[in-house]
């Protein structure tokens, strides 16, 4: 932005600010320097200005300013930051939180926000080294998109690889929230085509997000916990149900050993481990991955799967 | 206070700086610092977007006025600019100037002696309220970080936690634009909350070495080392010990769900002054020089690998298989996973490496292959 229209919304922001009643855009611009002269090109100008102030979150108010002209003014009250003071323990929690997101997507709302109550007079100290230090990480190109949606309530598409799938498909979603677990967003939302709840992994959506409804055309359920629908989605995999009877040389499987129910030295030397498992084929592959240090005793099928994998590495 | 009573004051030279001495202090258009460094700087406004110097300008006066006074360069570090560029923001500020209804200027200040001082700016005294985003980004992270656990929680009697505290007045602050960011949540793995966390954030409090049982799953191996704590790091919803690893004389990373055992240890935690904190504005695992380039080709149900690990490159095969290019500091970790992989994974570089996962999965294959080696349990498992 040039140096003269950073002054002119300035000075409009301040003479919006200034006045109770509500000005005329005649009167704006004889109070505002910098508009042109043509009447035409000042409304132009004017209307983009407006549209600039209320990207930035600067609450214009219309109201009429007498004998029908439309008018225009800030009202203070809803413009201001209320008044908040922070002790200097709560100061040093918000700059660890500010930091959280500063490689994220919403690095630069929580920049942003932290200016503001700096301006408010909280002295958040960047160089306090705490404790503990959360960070979210750089995360997926569809999160910005989902959350303007799920902020605005808008119903979204999208294309979504579903696990192991090899063609992505198209989604039409009304989102409830996203969810960061365990390091993984998830959008969990109604899933319009097919009615009914469903959870989607921000990284298998592929292309862009699109809106497909208008702010404000999606209602959440009262009470709906979306924490709730993606750790019952991201939990999918059935608990353990089945134990493996396992032989594990001595001194290997620690992570086996760490959930084993019992363990035993076997007849041969070996040791006789039970573990508990939920979902064959990705206990298979945890098992696969021990290579000749762990042999599966039972179930069969669960030993076929173990072989499956072997002769797939072999090859 | 309305523009109309405001053009009154304009009569009695409200331009005049405190402290300018024989500078023309009286001149509506004399800068408001030192003669010298008055004048805009064209680089003013170079890689920013218009928005974001508004936004500047409008938090700079309250920042100013809740402190009273201010030094030039405590205020550009807050802001994020060079003292040249505040500079230039003082200077517009002050340059604001209304022609109706009688030609005013409804801020002035001065920076003499480079200390910030604003003497009038009443419409503008505030801070901007929070918008959506800012709110949000804000709770998100606070209520993570409560989380978490306790942050050297200070029990005030009925005061709350500090965290407990702030998230209350940040919501109370923002008002309606704190309600979406109940939509949004970060939550974390259920390990790092068991007794290792405590245990953990005990050590560093009273500056004591841990002794830890650490489970290192690349290697599948369980490793006894004493490491001095540092910070506690919670990345991605996973909560990592950073310490002085004395085993490896270097800075280490622990995962708090593989602690396998901790024992805090009476010595107190020396950590040598060279040892660097992992930088996390640059990300949590560098790869090392030495690092392994490994290349696997991955079928549709081995898409995973993709999503777990950090890749290098990522490419389309079409039918839903990948080509991911990674490093790898340890080959006994791909060997592993390569072996549970299976058919639906393929390494294609190192060749070398290739061939021990053949090696590993064709010495697994024998021992089913034997019959001899069928082990029968003595009892049915749950009897």
């Amino acid at each position: 932005m040039s140096k003269r229209k950073t002054e002119r919304l300035l000075s409009l922001v301040v003479c919006l600010l200034a006045t109770d009643r509500y000005l005329t855009a005649t009167q704006i611009r004889t109070a505002v320097p910098g508009y042109p002269d043509s009447f035409d090109a000042f409304k132009r100008m004017f209307e983009r200005d407006k549209e600039e102030l209320r990207e930035l979150g600067i609450p214009l108010e219309t109201g009429a300013a007498g004998e029908e002209e439309p008018g225009y003014r800030i009202p203070r009250q809803v413009y201001m930051l209320p008044d908040i003071r922070l002790a200097p323990d709560e100061a040093a929690v918000l700059a660890v939180a500010a930091r959280v997101w500063r490689q994220a997507e919403l690095a630069g709302a929580a920049a942003g926000a932290l200016l503001k109550l700096r301006a408010a007079g909280v002295d958040a100290e960047e160089a306090v080294r705490p404790g503990i230090e959360p960070r979210l990480l750089a995360g997926e190109a569809s999160f910005s998109a989902l959350w303007e949606a799920v902020r605005d309530r808008r119903p979204v598409t999208f294309c979504y690889r579903a696990a192991g799938r090899s063609e992505p498909q198209r989604r039409q979603l009304e989102p409830w929230g996203v969810v960061n677990r365990r390091g993984r967003w998830y959008v969990a939302g109604h899933d319009t085509a097919r009615d009914a709840t469903r959870v989607f992994r921000l990284s298998r959506i592929e292309g862009p997000v699109e809106f497909t409804g208008p702010p404000g055309s999606v209602i959440v359920p009262a009470g709906q916990d979306v924490r709730e629908l993606v750790a019952d989605w991201d939990s999918a995999p059935p608990p353990p149900q089945q134990t493996a009877v396992l032989r594990v040389r001595p001194g290997a499987g620690f992570g086996l050993r760490r959930r084993a129910l019992r363990q035993r030295p076997g007849p041969d030397g070996w040791d006789e481990v039970e573990v508990p498992f939920g979902e064959t084929g990705w206990f298979a592959g945890h098992l696969a991955s021990f290579g000749p240090d762990v042999v599966v005793a039972e179930p069969a099928d669960l030993r076929d799967a173990v072989i499956t994998r072997l002769k797939g590495a072999l090859a | 206070m309305t523009s109309a009573s405001r053009g009154g004051a304009g009569g009695s030279s409200p331009r005049a700086m405190p402290g300018r001495g024989g500078l023309g202090g009286s001149s509506p258009r004399a800068m408001p610092g030192r003669g010298g460094l008055g004048g805009s700087s064209p680089r003013a406004s170079t890689g920013r977007t218009s928005g974001d110097r508004l936004q500047r300008l409008l938090a700079l006066v309250p920042y100013v006025i809740s402190r009273q006074v201010v030094g030039l360069p405590e205020t550009a570090a807050a802001f994020g600019v060079t003292e040249r560029e505040l500079i230039d923001d003082l200077n517009l500020l002050w340059c604001v100037e209304l022609r109706a209804p009688d030609p005013y200027c409804p801020i002035d200040l001065s920076y003499e002696g480079g200390e910030i001082e604003i003497s009038q700016a009443e419409p503008m005294d505030r801070p901007l309220r929070l918008g959506v985003d800012e709110a949000s980004a804000l709770l998100v992270a606070l209520r993570m970080l409560a989380d978490v656990g306790s942050l050297a929680e200070s029990e005030e009697p009925g005061g709350g936690s500090a965290l407990s505290r702030t998230i209350a007045k940040l919501e109370a602050a923002a008002g309606e634009a704190a309600a979406p960011s109940a939509q949004v949540a970060v939550q974390l793995d259920q390990i790092a909350a068991s007794s290792v966390l405590g245990q953990l954030q005990d050590a560093l409090a009273r500056g004591r070495r841990v002794h830890l049982k650490y489970y290192v799953p690349g290697r599948d191996e369980a490793t006894e080392r004493d490491v001095d704590p540092m910070r506690l790091l919670v990345v991605e919803g996973r909560t990592y010990l950073e310490g002085w690893c004395r085993r490896a004389e270097d800075v280490r990373l622990f995962r708090a769900d593989r602690v396998l055992g901790i024992e805090v240890l009476p010595d107190a935690a020396e950590i040598p002054r060279h040892a660097q904190p992992v930088d996390l504005d640059r990300g949590l695992y560098r790869p090392a020089p030495d690092d392994l380039r490994v290349v696997l080709e991955l079928a549709a149900a081995g898409r995973w690998v993709a999503e777990y690990y950090p890749c290098e490159e990522v490419t389309e095969l079409g039918d839903g298989r990948l080509r991911v290019v990674l490093r790898a500091a340890d080959r006994r970790w791909v060997r592993r996973l390569l072996l549970g992989l299976g058919e639906d994974g393929r390494l294609a570089e190192p060749a070398a490496l290739a061939s021990e996962v053949s090696e590993a999965a064709g010495a697994a294959l024998a021992q089913y292959a034997q019959p001899g080696d069928v082990f029968v349990p003595p009892g049915r498992p749950g009897a």
